[in-house]
């Protein structure tokens, strides 16, 4: 399983890599999201005093990015890895030079930079100062400093790794069109291309996005997510007192629910440039709420003594 | 004497802060520096994208002593005060103290001496501050630290600080400080791929060699130079002309360490594309520059890229690299542009009835459609087709909603004028598009088709009477709206193609069209709050030219005028000639006003010109006192019969002949011709001025000797009111 050779061999290898840096090594986010940063391991877990290293690849839909399998690298579903340490450490730097070493990224035959992008997700209330990564002017990993998620100051702060493993695999696979990546490593008739598996699905979800999703059903179900969150919210209180919370993560849940129709409704066209920003705040306050309730559990650092406690 | 060397090694500043990032650091280090009294010889700061450098030379090796006077009570004064004043002071007794005298009295008065402190101190407490207070435009915290409130915020994580301080003969000292886990030391590293091993450092001279060994060019000019001779010498070698790009050369020397550019291509299908936009999509997403052919004029297939490190294999992964994403962007590009290709412009306006335009003057497809009503109206006065006119106007803006615009905004129009091309729209109705937003500032070209013209007056004359309505007009450096811009458009549209417009006029009108919008939106309003619709369209008017007009309009005709001076002023004209024709009162037409000042500036050159104005201020003066003192007017024709003296005669002659004539030149628009008729009265009056006095004992003969002041007051007039223009 060279990372060269196959798409699923180059993902071990960075998972066999931030393995060995000490990271919970934990599978995908079991909904539709936009980005590894919506799985609660980061969004959540970014959040509190407590130290915390995960990683993970997290599938990613940006339903406005299809392009009917027309575009060489863009996707309206694609592979996030992402690597999320708090604090974040000295040579964070330098542990992902090593990091692309580890999949075949020879740093003296390519032209790697960190260019200014300072990120900002406006439906979570996160920000944070970094770069796009490229590589021979391909942008493949965001590096973000996270000061702020969930409308919460960063204390201390994480330091977070996104990388596109499509556009890194074609790098180290050497191909131009990312249907044409190995996936499995074998030549011949045992060959499975990226195409292979995903082509069609993005050639089905672009006309669904663009053309064909329900938008009558997703204005409900956008409206129901919000409603379900804010109900979970206000039950989650521990005797009514706003000081311990019990439901932080099935409530954000319900954010994410809210931010993917969203994002399907903003690509189906059907949502005004006025109407953009009010659906946007919407959903941020909820990711507000839900990092609030986070910091009155457990592992968003609150007391230990809530161990156990059931509504 | 000693020199300073500062280096703050960080993890990667963005380029566009870098260059004043470094002009701060010299800024802060030096004004304390001064203002701890070491006054040095000379300071430069560098900025690459991962260190900040400083280096001062000559700073004195430590503070001069500061001698202090203070001056104390009166001597035999209070006991409280002079026990105060010791331990004010520091003296131990008061024979330590000098006596004073002074004319209330003899004074107590203290000479301390506060020794200076070795430079090296001085470093060491001025230089952490700086660091902690450094304006960076967005600052972060990171690591362990970055729990403690007290932690340090810098433009991204801080690694080490060089400070080193002594003379270029001696091992220098290290400016010994700690910072957030920091000591300033005196190691740095080379660039992180090439050299990335620590390299100790002495002073500048050093540090500055040792960094160019260790692949880093520190002086960001150099990078830009490499950059910049490279990359027109490769375009050349191939036959091509690199298109120069002073803002995304800035940019990409901020980006790397050790220069290396390169060149790569791209399938020459994608020239299918509009130039604009391949260059748009390989500079703003790739940061590369983009290459033409000298034969045609246009971008050929390649692109340059500049590489911050000498590749083992000789950059050929870079470039592979580079091409495969400018093709997945190009491919983007033109998929965007297919898409918008397919829907026809005037499909798309339904879209701008739900786009804001401003919240108080209603969506963009209000505004439009005011835009074509007005440039409707305006087109017969450029000599444009009113249908073609009203096409183009509607269509103006449809490229706002486009994909490509709005992955580049900067395309704005010029793919509107693309779109209608390729829909079979008539090439006035295209261009319009592109051109309705020029000029857009004083080196911008001003169109000339009438079409354009028509839809840019409409578009910036909505903008302007807009904001006016709304009361949001530019105060002091505010403007964000862009109105002054928007003016000075109107004004040059206006001028340079030789248009007659009465403004005051076309405000009017178009103010009466903006009432619509505010009528819909205050319906709008009350019928979401339930409440009845108060029809807010009441507007003040004034007496203008003999009618009643909108007070705005009039107010907005001064703010062109005063734009107007102000543009004559730059160009060095004489903008009190614009006083003195303004002044006239009922001048709206901004084309006449600039005709009779360029007249009158001509005019004023010549002796003629000088005299007959002294002259007809000379009487205007006169007039002036002797109207108020009677509380009448001069007007009226001068009875010939009254006149005594043969200068009365004659000036009364001249006048009989100059005033038709320049009357006539005036009503034909011959400024020139008017003021060459008027050149005529300078002997008469000057004659009259030397041997006539106005004031005569005879009441009947002074009347008539002013009305035939008036009377050259009124010839002139036809032009300007000389009175108002300055010697
Ligand atoms: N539509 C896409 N298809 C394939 N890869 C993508 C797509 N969008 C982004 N990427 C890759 O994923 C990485 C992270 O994407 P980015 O948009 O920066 O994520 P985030 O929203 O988490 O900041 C990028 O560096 C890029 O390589
Ligand atoms: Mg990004």
């Amino acid at each position: 399983m060279r990372p060269e050779r196959s798409f699923q061999g180059f993902i071990l290898a960075l998972q066999r890599f931030w393995a060995d840096q000490g990271c919970v090594i934990l599978q995908p986010y079991d909904m539709e999201m936009g980005a590894g940063t919506f799985h609660p391991a980061t969004t959540l877990r970014a959040l509190g005093p407590k130290p915390w290293k995960a990683a993970y690849v997290q599938p990613s839909r940006r339903p406005k990015d299809g392009r009917y399998g027309q575009n060489p690298n863009r996707l309206q579903h694609y592979y996030q890895f992402q690597v999320i340490i708090k604090p974040s450490p000295p040579d964070l730097q330098d542990l992902y030079l090593k990091s692309l070493a580890a999949i075949g990224i020879d740093s003296s035959l390519h032209d790697v930079r960190f260019v200014e992008d300072d990120w900002e997700s406006p439906t979570l209330g996160a920000w944070g100062l970094g770069w796009e990564c490229w590589c021979d002017g391909m942008e493949v990993s965001q590096f973000t400093y996270f000061q702020q998620v969930a409308g919460v100051e960063c204390s201390p702060v994480a330091g977070e790794l996104t990388y596109g493993l499509e556009r890194l695999a074609m790098y180290v696979q050497g191909v131009d069109r990312v249907y044409d990546l190995n996936f499995n490593g074998r030549e011949g008739a045992e060959k499975v291309t990226y195409g292979d598996v995903f082509l069609q699905a993005e050639q089905e979800y672009s006309r669904h996005n663009f053309e064909h999703s329900d938008a009558d059903m997703l204005f409900k179900q956008f409206t129901m997510a919000e409603e379900a969150c804010k109900k979970y919210l206000d039950a989650g209180w521990k005797d009514n007192k706003r000081e311990a919370h019990l439901m932080a993560l099935p409530a954000y849940d319900q954010c994410i629910k809210a931010s993917h129709v969203f994002n399907l409704l903003d690509a189906r066209g059907v949502i005004s440039v006025t109407e953009r920003q009010s659906y946007i705040g919407r959903v941020r306050d909820l990711a507000k709420a839900c990092g609030e309730a986070w910091m009155r559990t457990e592992a968003g650092g609150s007391s230990p003594s809530l161990r156990g406690e059931s509504l | 004497m000693p020199d300073l060397l500062l280096e703050l090694f960080s993890e990667e500043i963005p380029a566009r802060m870098q260059a004043k990032a470094a002009e701060d650091l010299r800024r802060m280090v030096t004004d304390r520096l001064v203002a701890e009294g070491l006054v040095y010889e000379g300071a430069k700061a560098f900025a690459t994208p991962r260190r900040l450098t400083l280096t001062v030379h000559g700073i004195p090796a430590r503070q001069s002593d500061l001698k202090q006077e203070r001056k104390g009570p009166r001597v035999g004064g209070a006991e409280a005060a002079i026990q105060g004043f010791l331990k004010a002071t520091g003296l131990a007794s008061l024979d330590e103290a000098k006596i004073q005298r002074d004319p209330k009295g003899d004074f107590y008065i203290a000479l301390t001496e506060k020794p200076g402190k070795p430079t090296l101190d001085v470093l060491a407490e001025i230089l952490p501050m700086i660091i902690r207070t450094f304006p960076w435009p967005k600052s972060m915290r990171w690591g362990e630290r970055s729990a403690k409130p007290t932690s340090l915020t810098w433009v991204r994580p801080l690694h080490s600080i060089v400070a080193t301080f002594g003379l270029e003969t001696e091992e220098p000292e290290v400016v010994p400080f700690e910072l957030n886990g920091i000591t300033s030391g005196q190691t740095t590293r080379g660039h992180r791929f090439m050299a990335p091993a620590e390299i100790s450092v002495r002073r500048f001279e050093d540090y500055e060699a040792k960094l160019q060994a260790a692949k880093v060019v520190l002086d960001p000019q150099r990078r830009k130079d490499i950059i910049l001779a490279d990359a027109k010498e490769l375009a050349f070698a191939q036959g091509f002309e690199l298109v120069e790009d002073p803002v995304l050369l800035d940019e990409v020397s901020g980006l790397v360490e050790w220069p290396i550019v390169l060149m790569g291509s791209f399938d020459a299908e994608f020239l299918s594309i509009p130039g604009e936009v391949i260059r748009a999509t390989i500079r703003n997403n790739q940061k590369c520059f983009v290459v033409s052919d000298p034969k045609t004029g246009k971008l050929t297939n390649k692109f340059i890229l500049t590489a911050n490190i000498e590749a083992s294999d000789g950059g050929l992964a870079i470039v592979a690299g580079n091409e495969r994403v400018i093709r997945a962007r190009l491919s983007d590009a033109k998929f965007f542009y297919e898409t918008d290709l397919k829907t026809k412009l005037e499909d798309r306006l339904p879209k701008f009835e739900n786009i804001v335009f401003h919240e108080k003057l209603g969506t963009q497809a209000e505004r439009i459609a005011r835009i074509v009503r007005l440039a409707a109206e305006i087109a017969p006065l450029v000599g444009a087709d009113v249908e073609k006119t009203k096409r183009a106007a509607q269509l103006a803006k449809a490229d706002l909603v486009t994909e490509v615009v709005g992955e580049f905004p900067e395309l704005q129009g010029l793919m509107g004028k693309y779109y209608a091309l390729a829909q079979g729209e008539d090439a006035s109705v295209a261009a319009a598009s592109e051109d309705h937003y020029k000029p857009q500032g004083p080196a911008d070209r001003v169109p000339t088709d009438p079409v354009s013209i028509a839809v840019a007056l409409a578009d910036k004359i909505d903008t302007l009477v807009g904001f006016w309505a709304i009361d949001e007009k530019p105060t002091g450096s505010k403007d964000p709206f862009a109105l002054r811009r928007a003016a000075l458009g109107v004004i040059r549209l206006l001028v340079e193609n030789k248009i007659r417009l009465n403004l005051v006029s076309v405000s009017d009108f178009h103010s009466s069209v903006l009432d619509e919008t505010k009528m819909r939106m205050a319906q709008a309003k009350a019928k979401v709050s339930g409440g009845f619709s108060v029809i807010a369209n009441a507007h003040t008017t004034q007496l203008w030219n003999g009618r009643q007009v909108r007070v705005n309009s009039f107010d907005l005709l001064n703010f062109f005028v005063d734009r107007l001076k102000g543009q004559l002023r730059e160009q060095g004209a004489r903008h009190d000639l614009v006083d003195a024709v303004f002044s006239l009162g009922g001048q709206d037409d901004l084309l006449m006003v600039v005709r009779r000042v360029e007249a009158l500036a001509k005019f004023f050159d010549t002796d003629d010109g000088k005299n007959l104005r002294a002259g007809v201020k000379r009487a205007s003066n006169i007039l002036g006192i002797e109207e108020k003192k009677d509380k009448r007017a001069y007007d009226g024709a001068p009875d010939a019969a009254l006149f005594k003296l043969d200068e009365e005669k004659a000036l009364a002659k001249a006048m009989a002949e100059v005033g038709p004539e320049a009357g006539a030149a005036v009503a034909k628009e011959d400024f020139a011709g008017a003021m060459t008729a008027m050149a005529k009265l300078r002997p008469a009056v000057d004659a009259f001025f030397d041997k006539v006095k106005v004031n005569d004992d005879d009441a009947a003969v002074r009347e008539n000797r002013l009305k035939l002041l008036n009377e050259i007051r009124a010839a002139t007039r036809a032009v300007a009111d000389f009175s108002k223009i300055q010697d």
